[in-house]
């Protein structure tokens, strides 16, 4: 398998170089290539796994348990204004 | 030769829970910007979800409403896409194993009932909310939507006109709404529509699709639905080709146009949320919710068809709302005598009134009782069917009983042989040319004289006592 890095990369929003993206296409290759290795078990009527645990998920009741901390949690934000995050424009 | 349109739909709809899909913050409306959030509808790192055990049983139940399978396990996904308003980067939803597969919606048609197929419904979280409008270089991100559960209603391309997905959406908006599992307010959004178009020759296989995103009104819907069609069939007969690609409808402009932009992006590159095990519901569960199931819109016409001799079109305007078909049926068991004349006067009369004051029927000054108490008048003579319009006019303003206003306001049905008499003789000495005309073979002034015995009474006079008294004093 050969991988679009550049691709991965803007889906991702990872700016690369391209000398990054050609050393970086060998090593994610193999890694593919690694995990190409599992196909050649044979999986034949083993249900596919979801989880590594077995277990049912937990659930909460619909019960409001949190208060506004917005001051608190704003802190760390670049930018704010009037209890909105302020980010470059973005638009379609 | 005609062209077959073919047209499926996704609808999200916000599931109308206390708290959001995976933490314990308030989903009210309106509250200030963000001061509904916490770390992890922030996407802070190291929080975990858990799931909201009240969306989980509103999708079931939903999924029950439309026939179709609950599976006992399923999964959740991540669904990675950058976008401001997504703070994690992913949405959480149901790709490989959604909660609800395979069921099916009834739709009244021209020619009889038809069945759509619904392929699945899974849960997912809402992203928060974006604001551009008035701002120059900048953004602005208000999360507090931001991990509010939603349910995503998949159809299978069974519609074939516009129409056709509007029936749907209205059948699937009511059903949502009598489980109550929504408020499903199109204009705040709770409940929107991305439509799948394409156009075909009969018999040929599916054309190439475009997707309509983010409709929030039946109306525009249907707009977008019949522009987009005729706009493909231009380009199939102009000799191009229907490009694949996401488009927006523009409700000022009446047109739409390609979403270039999301192209790319569509690459969600799924794959199963670590951070959740998968989601177990026993068939003891499903079988408790169904039980708690009410009665539903279709079933409910029907009964009211049957049970009380209604015609399709009452039937369908009383189980509009529940709360319109409880009030019906309080009605009727108030005033059993006459079904049909419940509806009518309920239909036409009461919620006529109540639209000219911008109410709904929760809001009515008139109880189901008052309004029972009024056709019993009529019932035993006391008023006319025409005088008891403006009773009712009288009891939705002032609120009092029918009783009352009919003392009041000396309306009482004059059922007195002896004073229909005395009003008709006046009227037969007032007009002696009518008289000899009509004795003389003019049946038709028969009418007239009706009338001015009524006008005499004030609309008081019982019509079929004047009739009878009049066609024997006649002679």
């Amino acid at each position: 398998m050969d991988i679009d890095v550049k691709k991965i990369a803007n889906l991702s929003r990872i700016r690369l170089t391209d000398d990054e993206a050609t050393e970086l296409a060998p090593q994610l290759n193999s890694i593919m290539g690694y995990i190409d290795k599992l196909s050649e078990v044979n999986t034949d009527g083993v249900p596919p796994t979801a989880h590594p645990h077995d277990v049912a998920m937990p659930q909460r009741a619909d019960i409001v348990t949190n208060t506004d901390c917005r001051d608190a949690l704003q802190k760390p934000a670049p930018r704010t204004e009037s209890g909105l995050y302020v980010v470059p424009k973005v638009i379609e | 030769m005609s062209w077959e349109v073919v047209i499926g739909l996704e609808v999200h709809c916000q599931i109308n829970t206390k708290t959001k899909a995976f933490c314990g913050c308030s989903t009210e409306f309106g509250a200030e910007p963000n001061s509904q959030t916490c770390p992890v509808c922030l996407g802070m790192p190291g929080q975990l979800p858990v799931l909201n055990d009240e969306a989980a049983r509103k999708t079931i139940l939903t999924g029950l409403a439309i026939n179709a399978n609950i599976n006992l396990e399923s999964k959740f996904d991540r669904k990675n896409y950058f976008y401001p308003d997504l703070p994690k980067g992913y949405q959480i939803s149901q790709f490989a194993v959604p909660i609800v597969e395979g069921g099916y919606i009834d739709i009244p048609t021209k020619n009889g009932e038809k069945r759509l197929g619904v392929t699945r419904i899974h849960m997912e979280e809402d992203a928060g909310k974006s604001m551009h409008e008035g701002l120059d270089a900048v953004s602005h991100i208000d999360l507090n939507r931001s991990g509010i559960p939603l349910m995503e209603i998949v159809s299978e391309p069974d519609m074939r006109s516009a129409d056709e997905a509007i029936a749907y959406l209205k059948q699937l908006h009511q059903i949502i709404k009598f489980l109550g599992v929504s408020d499903a307010d199109m204009e705040k959004g709770q409940f929107r529509c991305d439509a799948n178009v394409s156009v075909r020759r009969p018999g040929e296989p599916f054309g190439t699709r475009t997707e309509m995103k983010n409709m929030n009104s039946f109306r525009f819907i249907k707009q977008a639905i019949e522009f987009e069609v005729l706009r493909q069939i231009e380009i199939i007969e102009d000799g191009g080709e229907v490009k694949q690609e996401s488009r927006l409808w523009d409700s000022v402009k009446n047109e739409s146009r390609s979403m270039r932009s999301k192209e790319e992006a569509h690459d969600y590159r799924y794959f199963p949320e670590p951070d959740l095990p998968p989601l177990r519901v026993t068939q003891e569960e499903v079988d408790a919710i169904k039980a708690g199931m009410p009665e539903l819109p279709n079933q409910l016409r029907k009964r009211f068809e049957t049970e009380f001799g209604l015609s399709a079109y009452d039937a369908d305007v009383l189980t509009q709302t529940q709360s319109l078909a409880q009030w019906y049926e309080a009605l009727v068991a108030a005033h059993p005598a006459n079904p049909k004349q419940c509806a009518n006067w309920l239909a036409n009369e009461l919620l006529g009134r109540l639209k000219e004051l911008g109410k709904d029927i929760t809001e009515s000054p008139v109880s189901a009782q008052a309004l029972a108490s009024l056709l019993d008048r009529i019932a035993d003579n006391t008023i006319s069917g025409k005088i008891a319009k403006d009773v009712l006019d009288a009891m939705m303003e002032s609120g009092k009983d029918v009783d009352t206003i009919i003392d009041e306001k000396g309306l009482k049905q004059v059922s007195d042989t002896g004073a229909i008499d005395a009003m008709i003789q006046e009227v037969l000495d007032a007009n002696p040319e009518q008289v000899e005309a009509y004795k003389g073979g003019q049946d038709r002034l028969f009418g007239f004289f009706v009338g001015q015995v009524m006008k005499a009474s004030k609309g008081k006079a019982n019509p079929a006592m004047v009739n009878q008294r009049l066609k024997e004093l006649l002679g």
